[in-house]
């Protein structure tokens, strides 16, 4: 099954050490250009190795910002570029993952973990600091 | 002749290997002085017979042998001489070869140096590590063997990948797999200490210089690696949180944590099952890695290109070894508990802090790193988690850390009086706020509260580090000068906190230009003019190459000549970006170039990058801080 | 419960994860529109631009939507299959000529043969964009009501036509 896929993906020609440029500014609105460099960092190359479509030289991830292009510039807010992005290609071609559904335990998971390894922190220091700190009466670890 | 001698001393190996496992361990538990011993013989001789193996592949690429299938696949008669050395690792079965004597070559000094450790517990000791060698061997033997034949043989080969065309292939997985595969030492340590049952502070001790060793290569393992994709890929970026890249940054975390607690372990018989867990979590971490990055589970450019029945063996030795470990874990760990304590504010709350954090960081990298699998097994689709989550998600542990990064060297074991300690600290505190203000506002002419934090939390580092050492350097006679492990540990901080400034600033401050350009046609990016003066065409010893020449100026004076090229290899035919970059010591000028875009009009990419050899900077004096801790004096006497 | 076994259950629950994840092929994307209504397309054909093609034409039977090129290796490869199909009258075959030059493309089917009802001529590869197309050749099986059923990604030969479509194509008949 791989093979297969692999032929179709070699039929396209592309190599990820050429990257891609655009032919200039996006927009002249420096606002618009930084939020276009932006989503396009953001965007996942649905061809390439792990690459985005802003370092992607193969010709979908240029299609692919044309789109993102003439999107902002019809007003489409982030939010709904991501919308015609997933539609089209899955949760899979957006780097930053979104804030609901399925995706949602990844962004709370580092402040949850955070609070659960402060929590066993206090705990085990509390538990220390309950024992006696001279040392000299220790017996070796030795498990008998 | 020469491939088949290659593919005997492997068999050789794998045999002496398995003696290796087997008899030193029951030697060491029926305390049978004979048996224990054949641990150093059968070590010397794996070795020996690996890099015998190693040997006649490195000679197959020499000679251009392109009967050797591996040799044909990834070299090529006209592959310059230094590159087909290197080719010898390029690829799956050849960096398998080399991970092998790496190992056996960690398993000879361990035989060498460890005299002092008493001989039980030292042919467990080697006994494991044959144990992981003999997986190795049959996984190569079995499934990658580098010397299989292809018959008839190719008159020229496929060529290396343009990619790997560079001095860093020759330095990068090296280092990387000494680092890599250095934490099978202290694995080994953890199993030996609780298959025999004694678990002491001397466990502790002897495991933690070859723990040291082991972070500091991989610390530069990863640093090299790092810098190589920044100059060679042409991005500019030196981090993507690709799955690879995390494979070998979960094991460094862990391995941070490892060399920490290990300190507590040996000072004061504390978090002993801690350490053993995480003594078995970095190498399972290793394994892990190395799993996900040869076995196609995964799609990364870095992977090695390969096939799941490969996928399916390591992930039964990594099964195997992994839950054999943790099944000793948990029969050993629920008697080693110890009845010492300390205060709130002690080295220890400190040292126990760091661990959290960086247990956190690593379990949010493995998190991102894992879970698209795991969702689109649990048939959610395919999701893909990128540097937008990671960035976010790594923060939260680490700037704590960063902040809490200078306290816990000035901090006393056991109890630590608070008043000298504020006295000590309050000034570098408050001189750090400050520059942590001023500096961006002064160089750059900006300021947001995450760039004080950064800049803050690396000046403070840097100045805390210094504390220890500059004081030692003024004392008066007959004070104690500054041992050489704290030296080295001052020394590894403060590379921390260079990497923090050298991060901070670029990612603060780094502009990027891409702009459609005439040759004759100037470009201004962040003060600095780039005109184009021409494209022509160049000839290289296997490539040819588009060369864009570009001045580069600031206010009228000539900076520099920077040559970016796009070649196109011979053989493989692809198109390589090489970025012409001008680097300083407190910026690169980064200039990339793109496609043609009509006659005579070019698409150029121009980075301006403040302080990013910071962070290859504070990687290499962390790696060297390692070093000098490990030249300590108690270390150095044990080795004799 | 020993708390020690945690880390060992931990690995016991992932080691099947990953093994399950050896299985799947990790470059195959899944279509997005396997059980709706196939994406709105209207295209001027590739051999007539005053002709269009669209989604209309896909509904009343059911039908294949290939996506092809002429830069394509694996559609060349799949194209004598597609004849086959073709000859075997089993079902009509439309195209969308994806990123491609007109007259590249109509010399292609000059000398190959045409397979195909109708060939949309997407230049510009908007439409290969709303189908979700990752490369070509792909090949979608849209049911009677223009819905999606199945997505191939990757040359059809006759191996892959028996296992994948041969069956869903006779569901559909009962």
């Amino acid at each position: 099954m791989s093979k297969r896929v692999l032929v179709v993906i070699t039929s396209l020609l592309f190599t990820f050490s050429a990257f891609a440029i655009d032919t200039g500014k996006a927009f002249d609105d420096p606002e618009m250009q930084a939020r276009y460099e932006r989503l396009i960092a953001e965007t996942r190359c649905v061809t390439c190795q792990n690459q985005s479509i802003k370092d992607s030289n193969a010709f979908i991830a240029a299609d692919l910002r044309r789109e993102i292009q003439r999107l902002m510039s019809e007003g489409k807010s982030d939010a709904e570029v991501a919308e015609f992005l997933v539609t089209r290609y899955g949760d899979f071609v957006l780097y930053r993952p979104r804030m609901s559904g399925k995706t949602m335990f990844l962004w709370i998971a580092p402040f949850a973990f955070i609070l659960f390894a402060v929590f066993a922190l206090v705990r085990v220091v509390r538990h220390r600091m309950a024992l006696p700190i001279d040392d000299e009466a220790e017996v070796d670890g030795e498990i008998r | 002749m020469i491939p088949e001698i290659g593919h005997f001393a492997l068999i050789l190996a794998l045999s002496l290997a398995v003696c290796q496992s087997v008899l030193p361990m029951i030697g060491a538990q029926r305390n049978d002085a004979a048996l224990m011993s054949i641990a150093r013989t059968a070590a010397y001789g794996q070795f020996l017979f690996v890099a015998i193996s190693f040997a006649c592949l490195t000679w197959a690429f020499a000679h251009d042998d392109f009967s050797v299938l591996y040799v044909a696949n990834h070299s090529q008669l006209s592959l310059p001489a230094g590159y087909k050395i290197s080719a010898v690792w390029s690829a799956h079965e050849g960096s398998l070869l080399m991970w092998i004597l790496i190992l056996a070559a960690w398993t000879m000094a361990v035989a060498r140096f460890t005299s002092e450790v008493p001989d039980i517990l030292r042919s467990r000791v080697i006994g494991v590590l044959g144990f992981l060698s003999v997986g190795f061997l049959l996984f190569a033997l079995l499934t990658s063997n580098p010397f299989e034949r292809l018959i008839p043989a190719a008159l020229d080969g496929a060529d290396l990948n343009p990619l790997l065309q560079d001095p860093g292939l020759a330095i990068h997985p090296p280092l990387l797999y000494i680092g890599y595969v250095g934490f099978s030492v202290a694995f080994a340590f953890a199993i030996a200490a609780m298959i025999g049952g004694d678990l002491d502070q001397n466990w502790a001790r002897w495991t933690r210089p070859w723990t040291v060793v082991a972070w500091l290569f991989l610390t530069l393992g990863i640093a090299l690696g790092s810098w190589w994709a920044y100059y060679e890929l042409g991005w500019g970026g030196w981090w993507f949180w690709d799955a690879v890249e995390n494979a070998s940054f979960m094991p460094w975390l862990i391995g941070t944590a490892l060399i920490h607690s290990l300190a507590v372990t040996e000072r004061r018989g504390l978090f002993k099952s801690w350490t053993l867990l995480l003594s078995i979590s970095a190498f399972s971490l290793s394994l892990l890695g190395t799993f996900l990055v040869r076995s196609g589970i995964i799609v990364s450019v870095h992977a090695f290109a390969t096939d799941p029945t490969r996928g399916f063996f390591i992930l039964g030795f990594l099964g195997v070894v992994v839950i054999g470990a943790l099944a000793l874990y948990a029969w050993r760990a629920p008697s080693l508990d110890s009845n010492v304590g300390f205060s709130l504010l002690s080295r220890e709350t400190f040292l126990l802090l760091n661990n959290v954090l960086l247990v956190v960081a690593t379990i949010l990298v493995l998190m991102g790193t894992l879970a698209p699998l795991v969702v689109e097994m649990l048939n959610g689709g395919k999701i893909s988690i990128g540097p937008p989550w990671f960035e976010v998600a790594f923060m939260v542990p680490m700037i704590p850390l960063v902040l809490l990064l200078g306290l816990g060297m000035h901090t006393a074991w056991r109890k630590q009086s608070k008043d000298p300690w504020i006295r000590l600290l309050r000034t570098p505190v408050i001189v750090a706020v400050i520059i942590g203000i001023v500096l961006p506002l002064m160089f750059y002419g900006r300021v947001s509260l995450l760039l004080v934090v950064g800049c803050a939390a690396a000046a403070w580092i840097v100045i805390s580090s210094l504390i220890q050492p500059i004081r030692s350097w003024r004392r008066k006679q007959g004070a104690t000068a500054i041992t050489r492990s704290a030296l080295g540990m001052s020394i590894a901080h403060l590379g921390m906190g260079l990497f923090v400034i050298g991060v901070t600033i670029v990612s603060a401050f780094g502009v990027e230009s891409d702009r459609a350009m005439r040759p004759g046609e100037t470009l201004e990016v962040a003060g600095f003019a780039f005109e184009l003066r021409e494209v022509r065409d160049v000839q290289g010893p296997n490539y040819t190459a588009i060369e864009g020449v570009v001045e580069v100026r600031r206010d009228g004076e000539f900076i520099a000549m920077v040559r970016p090229q796009k070649r196109q290899y011979l053989v493989q035919k692809n198109w390589m970006t090489e970025a012409g970059i001008h680097p300083t010591w407190n910026k690169d000028l980064f200039i990339a170039l793109g496609d043609q875009l009509g006659n005579d009009t070019w698409s150029v990419r121009i980075q301006y990058k403040p302080m990013i050899s910071f962070i290859w900077i504070g990687c290499f004096i962390m790696a060297l801080g390692g070093l000098v801790t490990v030249s300590d004096r108690r270390y150095r006497k044990s080795a004799s | 419960m020993n708390k020690y076994l945690l880390p060992l259950i931990a690995v016991v629950i992932l080691i099947p994860i990953l093994i399950l994840g050896l299985r799947s092929d990790p470059r195959e994307l899944p279509s997005q529109y396997i059980g709706k209504p196939a994406p709105e397309f209207d295209l001027p054909t590739l051999k007539d631009p005053e002709k269009r093609v669209s989604t209309a034409n896909l509904r009343g039977e059911v039908s294949l939507v290939n996506i092809w090129a002429t830069w394509c290796a694996g559609c060349r490869a799949e194209h004598d299959f597609l004849m086959q199909l073709n000859r075997e009258q089993v079902i009509p075959i439309y195209a969308i000529n994806w990123r491609d030059n007109r007259p590249g493309a109509l010399d292609w089917l000059a000398q190959l043969g045409d397979p195909y009802v109708a060939s949309g001529f997407d230049e510009d590869g908007r439409v290969g964009i709303d189908w979700g197309v990752y490369g070509a050749p792909e090949t979608f099986l849209v049911n009677a009501e223009g819905y999606v059923l199945f997505r191939y990604p990757g040359p059809l030969n006759r191996a892959v036509w028996d296992h994948e479509f041969a069956p869903r194509i006779a569901e559909l008949k009962k």
